[in-house]
């Protein structure tokens, strides 16, 4: 029996097309959103996280009736996060068919809409993510807004926070990692997977299976997620949707017996 | 014509995104008895607790119509995770009774090993016991289906496990009763295996 541990796509919306960063800035325009998540429909990934990533900076909520669009072609689990700052927001996104809210800048601001979320639809419908930047003088410190502000607490403590907040699972994002392809930061992921029972979905970082396999293993992650794996082939980066099947996870010791 | 119950619980928007994908475009989000009346197949999806869906389905003032449905027309119908927990007999989870069509309780994962935590959320292989149901029976094995739960069934009678699956031990994650189906995992949200699952509810299951 094997464990089969999610690999999650995490796509970054921006102006409706997908975009990939580095460390959270250069945006690079890599298509359109739907026709990408057709192809991870077709490569039936285990799941899917949509991010857009300018709407809590420009102080806007969700953009529906993209969601909606994108939602229609996507017969696997979904997450969204993205300027979500009220339970209407959240039941109208369980409505037109993602299972998962993901809360960042408003879990900081308003820690008592997860409750509210979770009440409603159940804990393993709200995600927290956990934007983490390494601090020169050693340790790590959240960001909100897209990276921009940053608040007094440890990525530990704001885990904590949420699980007693009510949230079923963290997705944590080391923004220095983010689009570089260097490998998960192990350091980080396991400071926040030892302080909570519920999953860590780790990412930021990821360029092949053996860093999935050892940020699950290591850094005790209960999924492992990531962008540009997902979205670069080759050396020279080229645009090109591709994840890796079964076998590939059973060779490189992700999927475990 | 395919009726969602759409009593204020479960992901109704991703059934239906389905069902039209399959071609099943008369299918509706039924709130009204006389809705679930004219049905030919019911659809109870859910997601949450299991008092919260009971009380909420109590309130939607539907189950009547449910049971003429099922037990008296002997009609489909589908439940799918909390939604086919609720057609047992009850919960550990809740104090409230299940709808009773079939003689199952929902119970606790119970793990020996923390390496398999709860709630079981991902995606499984699923071993089919009856093989010749119109559910499954034109669908090839390997089949997997996405999970996510912290209570399965636990059937009284064996001949009403259509499906075993792995989590730590083997469990039952489909059951059928004559035309009494219940699913724990979410087709509507597992590829091709649910789409194919899906219809062969809405097309072989009379």
């Amino acid at each position: 029996m094997y464990n089969r541990p999610r690999i999650i796509p995490c796509l970054l919306i921006q102006e409706q097309g997908l975009v990939k960063t580095v460390k959270f800035s250069k945006p690079n325009y890599l298509g359109d959103v739907i026709n990408a998540v057709k192809i991870f429909n077709e490569k039936e990934v285990d799941e899917l996280c949509l991010l857009d990533i300018t709407a809590s900076t420009e102080g806007r909520g969700p953009d529906f009736s993209l969601l909606r669009n994108i939602a229609s072609e996507a017969f696997m689990p979904m997450s969204y996060g993205g300027g979500i700052s009220t339970l209407d927001q959240a039941k109208k996104l369980f409505f037109i068919g993602y299972e998962k809210v993901i809360l960042n800048t408003s879990f900081v601001l308003h820690p008592g809409l997860i409750y509210e979320i979770a009440e409603f639809a159940g804990s393993q419908s709200v995600v927290v993510s956990i934007d983490a930047k390494k601090k020169v003088l050693g340790g790590y410190q959240c960001y909100i807004n897209d990276g921009k502000k940053r608040t007094e607490n440890t990525p530990a403590e704001l885990a904590v926070l949420a699980e007693k907040s009510g949230a079923g699972e963290i997705l944590l994002n080391c923004i220095d990692r983010d689009g570089t392809m260097s490998g998960y930061d192990i350091d980080l992921v396991k400071s926040v997977a030892e302080k909570v029972s519920i999953p860590v979905i780790a990412c930021g970082g990821a360029s092949k299976v053996s860093d999935l396999r050892q940020v699950l293993q290591e850094g005790h992650a209960h999924a492992a997620a990531a962008g540009s794996m997902f979205v670069y082939y080759g050396k020279k980066k080229a645009v090109l949707i591709n994840v890796p099947d079964e076998q590939e996870l059973i060779a490189g010791g992700v999927y475990v017996e | 014509m395919i009726a969602v119950i759409n009593y204020g619980l479960g992901n109704v928007g991703s059934i239906l995104n389905m069902l039209k994908k399959i071609g099943a475009k008369d299918s509706i989000l039924a709130q009204t008895p006389s809705e679930i009346a004219q049905a030919d197949k019911l659809i109870l999806p859910g997601v949450g607790a299991f008092d919260t869906g009971m009380e909420l389905l109590h309130r939607s003032g539907l189950i009547n119509a449910m049971n003429i449905h099922v037990l008296e027309n002997k009609k489909p119908i589908l439940g799918i995770c909390l939604g086919m927990q609720m057609l047992g007999l009850s919960s550990e989870e809740g104090v409230h009774q299940g709808l009773g069509y079939i003689d199952f309780r929902s119970k606790k994962f119970l793990m020996k090993d923390k390496e398999w935590k709860i709630p079981h959320m991902g995606w499984d292989y699923v071993e089919v016991v009856k093989k010749e149901n119109p559910l499954v029976s034109e669908s090839k094995p390997p089949l997997k289906y996405y999970f996510v739960h912290s209570y399965h069934a636990v059937c009284k009678n064996f001949e009403d496990i259509l499906m075993n699956c792995d989590y730590g031990y083997t469990f039952t994650a489909a059951v059928n009763k004559n035309n009494i189906y219940g699913v724990q995992f979410h087709p509507e949200k597992s590829h091709k295996y649910g789409m194919e699952l899906l219809s062969n509810f809405v097309k072989a299951c009379g």
